[in-house]
């Protein structure tokens, strides 16, 4: 059952997207799970935690207005009420991929996903090798987490490249698929774990490009997203072969996943 | 001295990895340095396509003005990466302007120059269009990815 939740704050990402913070009461959660978020009255639905899971305080969720369950959620302000269950799925290989180059590729949305793990590679940077955040999104205007972004690059010890599909002549960054910016960075092929979130056709092209630069298919890991309803393997729903997505995913290994991918029936 | 040292550009740039030494000694009788300010065009749209341009350093922006819009910009070449495909097929005309984002130093490669000596050499000839055919399919591949609009509305 969901617990009764309340928004503690709220704060416009983009033209479409908020991130909330919710004070649920309080729970543990590893890089990459996610809650069911369920607006009363209307539904329920998969969210992704987007903050870091090493920090107390309310969970964080970053949702994106494209339906009426997330519309309503974006609408919700400060001490409205929700319901919340989890924190369900699996997690990224953060702690496993200690001694590795990460690669983390987002595209659009999917940077929120992928936010908790990279919190917990700059909390613990001295433990990985080289760690480089590939992002693509449409256009400049839809760039989540932008100052974050901004204060990573400063680090000096991350590699941060943005890129947009398209834009006007004021953007002075890249411009083309977030799948160009990898064969640019610089990471060692047999020794690196690619984390991979973003609309799937971007991840299909993404771990192809990934795999072009030499890193091995069980080293690249993936979100995804199927039509998820109880979060917990029992309705079937988000069957995806022999796999339930609720269950043994969201994310997981390319190598399990690769000839499923393009089927269409599934 | 000059064409030991575009030899030496040639030899170092990706594009042209592995290349046998008497195929890039063709490329440099048709090579020049170059450098273009930040902003400055390498071409504009409807010019004779009569070079292209290898990027050593800098990064260059393509982009096609459209009336009440201005520049749309589709894509970023970087360090590395070449600029400019429309000199490989008639009519040889740009469809599109190429501006440097910042200070860029690049070889241009003499179009006509180029061609004849495909033309004369045909194993060289097939050397630059395997090569070339390989970036204008990872081009093509990430243009139909844009066109998808993966991230817009319903993604």
């Amino acid at each position: 059952m969901p617990v009764v939740a309340r928004v503690q704050g709220r704060r416009r990402e983009t033209r479409d997207t908020w991130t909330l913070a919710i004070d649920a009461g309080g729970f543990e959660f590893r890089p990459g799970q996610f809650n069911m978020l369920y607006a009363y009255g209307i539904g329920e639905i998969p969210v992704s935690l987007s903050g870091d899971p090493g920090t107390p305080g309310p969970l964080i969720h970053t949702v994106r207005a494209v339906g009426a369950v997330s519309e309503a959620i974006t609408r919700l302000k400060p001490g409205d009420a929700l319901g919340v269950r989890g924190p369900y799925g699996t997690a990224w290989p953060v702690a496993e991929s200690q001694g590795s180059d990460v690669v983390v590729v987002a595209g659009g949305l999917g940077l929120a996903p992928l936010r908790p793990a990279i919190y917990r590679l700059i909390a613990e940077r001295d433990r990985y090798g080289s760690i480089v955040v590939l992002y693509g999104t449409r256009s400049p205007a839809d760039i989540l987490f932008r100052r974050e972004l901004e204060r990573w690059r400063r680090r000096l010890d991350i590699e941060i490249e943005v890129t947009v599909d398209h834009a006007d002549s004021l953007w002075r960054g890249h411009v083309g698929v977030v799948t160009n910016l990898i064969g640019r960075a610089a990471f060692d092929r047999h020794h690196t774990v690619a984390l991979v979130c973003g609309p799937e056709i971007m991840m299909r092209f993404t771990a192809g490009a990934l795999e072009a630069a030499g890193v091995a298919h069980e080293r690249i890991f993936l979100s995804l997203e199927r039509n998820m309803k109880c979060a917990v393997g029992q309705c079937g729903r988000c069957q995806f072969g022999p796999t339930l997505v609720c269950r043994d995913g969201a994310i997981m290994r390319y190598d399990r996943v690769s000839r499923l991918l393009p089927v269409r029936e599934l | 001295m000059q064409v030991h040292g575009l030899g030496r550009l040639i030899a170092e740039h990706p594009f042209f990895a592995g290349m046998a030494p008497e195929h890039r000694d063709l490329i440099g009788g048709c090579a020049r340095n170059v450098r273009f300010g930040p902003s400055e065009y390498l071409f504009r749209e409807g010019e004779p396509a009569n070079e292209f341009f290898l990027v050593r350093h800098g990064r260059v922006a393509l982009e096609i003005n459209a009336p009440g819009r201005g520049p749309l910009r589709f894509l970023t070449v970087n360090t590395g990466e070449i600029v400019g495909e429309a000199w490989l097929v008639a009519p040889y005309r740009w469809i599109f302007d190429a501006q440097a984002l910042e200070l860029t130093r690049a070889l241009s490669i003499e179009a006509r120059c180029l061609r004849d000596k495909c033309e004369d050499n045909h194993d060289f000839g097939y050397e630059m269009m395997r090569r070339f055919m390989a970036m204008l399919v990872q081009r093509l591949h990430a243009a139909q990815l844009q066109i998808l609009d993966v991230y817009g509305p319903g993604a």
